[in-house]
């Protein structure tokens, strides 16, 4: 680590950073794993989305040096996701919307075919 | 203006750039660049599994009992070690130290052996069970006890999945219902037992004359689950799992051949001068394989 | 200063040496494995035309089928396969390449004054792609030609016996190939601009071509992870699309237009670069608006992500999505619309000359404002319902893609071709056909707007006797686009041979890459540039003895910076 890294010259990460920062993602994992055997309804997929989030932020900031790096890589890397969202959301939002009745008298045959019937 | 590594001959830099300092940021960008095409790559598989599992959650309930946590986990540590190494890697290239470098280049390659190690032993698995992609989906009774369901064994020699050829197109079909997890199921929640997450969209069915292709397919579906006890397209999960590892598993042998490339390259001591891009983007590379592998052990083994 | 320089200023000098980069390097290895930019942009347009034929003759295969209802001269099942050959070969081999990696590779560097692309090994890998990618569709072609659309709509593709392993894998590679191209832009646009080229001085093809890379690198993914699920769901059988097998195969839809109505920008916006930097030479005047150009650009790149969902108002999407598609799809009128206003503005009291390039200008504006304007009827949901799946949408698709995309490709072509290969063409042949591609044109297609509303559905082999008169029409606009394409093969490749030698700045233009030799040597110019305002025309003067534009101080484009090399 020396002055060179403050201005143009390469970011060089200390081994202290780099073991930190992995006994970090150990953790996160552990708790990943952990936080399954408990249960908080409608949360449970939201914490595990935290955690792996707060990893991947972990990874890209230290490990792939966006923290070091210029702002534009980071903002390509994050537009990639922003841009993802939109996808899943849009798709999301077409298909939770699929509704029998969508298909005049297409429900009706469904609804008769689809009773219960337990093994 | 230029960076202390500007050097008017040196031998690394093409001859279209004006100084290294240059060379390396248009190499950097290109390889950050190639990482959105490979996110929204993958993110195209994990649209599918959103939308699969926001509207067939019992689905993936069902289907996430037969994938080990345990090795999942492992497999998450090799990939979290692996990362800690090519970053370290990293450094040493930047610090040209050649004996680190080849060390960590060994020790990912080693790691990233030993995740498809363990990824061998789990597609084994459930090759032996019958628990594969859609066409070939037919686990086996032994599997599904062994996940904890009860199942009719009188039933299971019947309980194969292959597609019916020439059944009677445009019949009326008969019931196809999402079953509820069995009750039995030791690592199912109580409460998703009182209130079993059932499909929001309802099963396809003939439907009006001209839609009935679907009738084959109803039918054999009808026939199998009168002996089952998985919820309706249940092979949709594994379809999910195999495309979903498997092309991660794709991007790990690509990072292997590229740390076999760079161990090379060490060897003849390519980066004894400092210019460690090749190293910095193929790292780049690398942590977004564990990156995309820390949300596919989130959202594939440990759902609920 | 300028003294030091004058080799440059000269016209024809091609270097000190006479050498210039088609010269540097003999044989066809040397073309093969060159890394130099314009050599991979001639084999890239070399090979774009040649995929232009072959699409060309499959549609007037398809045209000449249709001059009578029932058979004329070939089987439905042939028919099937003519028509998705002819979307698949324009498309993926064709018209997503064309103006980047043709043109956009020639001109992007020596815009920049720069020796070449950042990354000249992707480049040619990228062109390798395209290659191999487009090998592989001609191989599928002959061993099973598909033939559900180019599309590749599920659960047909699923099902029908032809080759749509094949065919999809070579969109698959090509797909890279679009990639490679688009990433290099991106990086090369960011990292290698000159001297004094602030991003609000760039040349506006070059905002085109940095907007269109921006939807290649971000939209072509998403359609190798589809086409690759229809390679699995063909050879595995994973039932992600298959409603055989459990899938959705309105996901499919989804992910495909994900990709798909994006790349339509993809087409589109490169042409719209062209037209930006012709009608300002051509009218002698600064192009009007220039950083609301360069800023529409851009929207028009964003906002192509958030239109997908019109192609499937019909394919049973939900109402509350239609209605957010079909409101997003009008947004993208205002951008575009902001653009062709500027071009209008940008000729009002200019000093118009009727060059060939400035014919197809015209003919860009004409066409593109009638194929932008039937785009809001498909664009609303209750027109939309009737005009679906008719020659309507054929039309419209043809009037923004062939009338625009086309003609402003061939209106660059025209443009640059005495800058990449150093002759004049024959003007007034260049004029004739230009005319030509016109009529025939609106000939072949207008007539498809009246017979879709008419209800004329797109994709049948056979028609009602009413239909008669406008498709024998519009086969006869078909066949004159043919002649006018034979001609304009003719007199370009005749330029090549007896063309007059062109001169460095035959237009006036301002922009850096007429400032240097043509054909340019192999590492572009001699002297490091400085990025002038790229629509000062006035900067130019033209001088009749040599019939070259130059520059009134000519040592203003030179960098003072000393040569410390």
């Amino acid at each position: 680590m020396n002055q060179a890294e403050t201005h143009q010259g390469p970011h060089v990460a200390s081994v202290k950073l780099l073991l930190v920062v992995w006994v970090a993602l150990i953790f996160g994992t552990w708790l990943t794993v952990s936080v399954t055997y408990f249960d908080f309804g409608a949360f449970n997929i939201i914490i595990g989305l935290g955690i792996a989030t707060a990893k991947a932020v972990l990874v890209a900031l230290y490990y792939m040096h966006l923290r070091w790096d210029k702002p534009f890589n980071a903002f390509i890397f994050i537009s990639a996701f922003a841009f993802l969202s939109l996808m899943i959301g849009l798709m999301l939002m077409d298909t939770s919307q699929n509704q029998p009745d969508m298909i005049p008298g297409f429900g009706a045959v469904v609804e008769s075919g689809a009773a219960p019937e337990m093994p | 203006m230029a960076g202390s590594d500007h050097s008017h001959h040196n031998p690394d830099l093409a001859h279209h750039f004006e100084n290294m300092d240059q060379q390396r940021q248009s190499s950097k960008l290109g390889m950050w660049l190639f990482l959105v095409t490979e996110i929204l790559f993958f993110g195209g598989l994990f649209c599918a599994y959103v939308v699969y599992r926001v509207n067939h959650p019992e689905v993936f309930v069902f289907g996430h009992h037969f994938l080990d946590k345990t090795l999942g986990a492992v497999n998450t540590v090799v990939l979290i070690c692996s990362s800690l190494t090519m970053a370290w890697a990293v450094r040493a290239a930047q610090l040209k130290q050649r004996t680190i470098l080849m060390l960590m280049l060994v020790l990912s390659f080693v790691l990233a052996g030993t995740f498809l190690g363990v990824k061998y032993v789990e597609y084994s698995h459930k090759w032996h069970h019958g628990l594969l992609w859609a066409s070939r989906y037919a686990p086996d009774a032994h599997i599904l006890a062994e996940a904890g369901f009860e199942v009719p064994e009188a039933h299971v020699e019947e309980a194969v999945s292959e597609r019916a050829e020439g059944a009677p197109a445009g019949e009326t079909i008969p019931a196809i219902e999402a079953l509820p997890v069995d009750e039995t199921t030791p690592e199912t929640p109580l409460d998703e037992v009182a209130d079993p997450e059932i499909s929001k969209i309802g099963p396809a069915a003939a439907g009006p004359a001209g839609l009935a292709t679907a009738g084959d397919r109803a039918s054999a579906e009808a026939e199998r689950h009168a002996v089952s006890v998985d919820p309706a397209n249940a092979r949709t999960f594994f379809s999910v799992y195999f495309l979903m590892t498997g092309l991660h598993g794709i991007h790990v042998i690509l990072g292997m051949i590229a740390m076999l490339w760079l161990m090379k390259l060490t060897f003849q001591g390519a980066f004894d001068g400092g210019h460690y891009t090749k190293v910095d983007n193929i790292a780049l590379y690398w942590h977004v394989v564990d990156l995309i592998w820390i949300y596919l052990f989130l959202l594939m083994y440990l759902i609920d | 200063m300028a003294e030091g320089h004058s080799a440059v200023v000269t016209p024809m000098s091609g270097g000190a040496s006479g050498e210039n980069y088609l010269t540097t390097g003999k044989g066809p290895l040397s073309w093969l494995f060159t890394l130099d930019h314009k050599r991979i942009s001639v084999m890239y347009m070399v090979c774009i035309l040649g995929s232009f034929l072959l699409g060309g003759v499959f549609a007037l295969l398809i045209r000449t089928e249709l001059w009578s209802p029932g058979a004329t001269i070939m089987t439905a099942d042939t028919y099937n396969k003519m028509f998705t050959l002819h979307g698949a070969v324009m498309i993926f081999l064709f018209i997503i390449p064309g103006i980047p990696a043709a043109l956009g590779n020639f001109v992007l560097p020596l815009m920049l004054g720069a020796k070449d692309v950042a990354l000249p090994r992707l480049n040619l890998l990228s062109f390798w792609c395209w290659l191999a990618g487009a090998t592989v569709c001609l191989v599928s072609i002959v061993v099973g030609a598909v033939d559900t659309g180019w599309t590749f709509y599920t659960p047909y593709s699923t099902t029908t016996s032809t080759a749509v392993v094949s065919m999809t894998l070579g969109a698959f590679i090509l797909g890279f190939s679009s990639i490679f191209t688009g990433l290099n832009f991106i990086v090369t646009i960011h990292t290698m601009r000159p001297e004094g080229m602030t991003w609000f001085k760039m040349p506006l093809f070059l905002w085109s071509l940095y907007s269109t890379a921006i939807i290649q690198v971000l939209a072509t993914p998403v359609l190798g992870i589809t086409l690759l699920l229809l390679i699995a769901e063909r050879t595995l059988g994973v039932g992600i699309f298959d409603p055989a097998l459990g899938g959705d195969p309105v996901l499919y839809q989804h992910f495909f237009w994900f990709y798909s109505h994006p790349a339509v920008y993809i087409m589109i916006l490169p042409a719209m670069g062209i037209i930006s930097e012709l009608v300002s030479v051509f009218s002698g005047k600064r192009i009007f608006g220039y950083r609301m150009i360069a800023w529409c650009s851009i929207a028009i790149a964003v906002l192509s992500f958030l239109v997908w969902g019109h192609h499937l108002f019909t394919s049973g999407q939900s109402g509350l999505l239609n209605m957010i598609f079909s409101a997003l799809t009008f947004t993208v009128a205002i951008p575009s619309a902001v653009k062709v206003f500027s071009w209008l503005a940008t000729m009002y009291k200019g000093a118009i000359s009727l060059a060939a390039p400035m014919l197809y200008v015209l003919s860009f504006l004409f066409l593109f404002a009638i194929g932008g304007l039937t785009g809001l009827f498909l664009g609303s949901l209750s027109t939309d319902i009737h005009l679906h799946d008719t020659y309507f949408v054929v039309a419209h698709f043809h009037y923004v893609m062939f009338g625009g995309t086309v003609i402003a490709f061939l209106g660059g072509i025209h443009y640059w071709w005495p800058k990449m290969f150093g002759r004049m063409y024959s003007e007034f042949w260049a004029r004739i056909s230009a005319a030509l591609i016109f009529v025939g044109f609106n000939l072949t297609f207008f007539t498809q707007f009246v017979m879709g509303s008419h209800g004329m559905p797109r994709r049948y082999y056979n028609y009602l006797e009413v239909f008669k008169p406008y498709h024998q029409a519009s086969t006869v606009g078909s066949y004159i686009l043919g002649v006018a394409f034979m001609i304009m093969a003719y007199y370009l490749l005749h330029s090549l041979v007896r063309g007059e030698k062109a001169p460095e700045n035959p237009w006036g233009g301002a922009t850096l890459e007429w400032a240097t030799a043509s054909p340019p040597i192999a590492t572009n110019f001699e002297h490091e540039m400085v990025g002038l305002d790229p629509y000062d025309i006035d900067s130019l003067r033209f001088d009749r003895e040599t019939g070259n534009y130059v520059r009134k101080d000519p040592g203003s484009i030179f960098s003072k910076r000393t040569g410390d090399e």
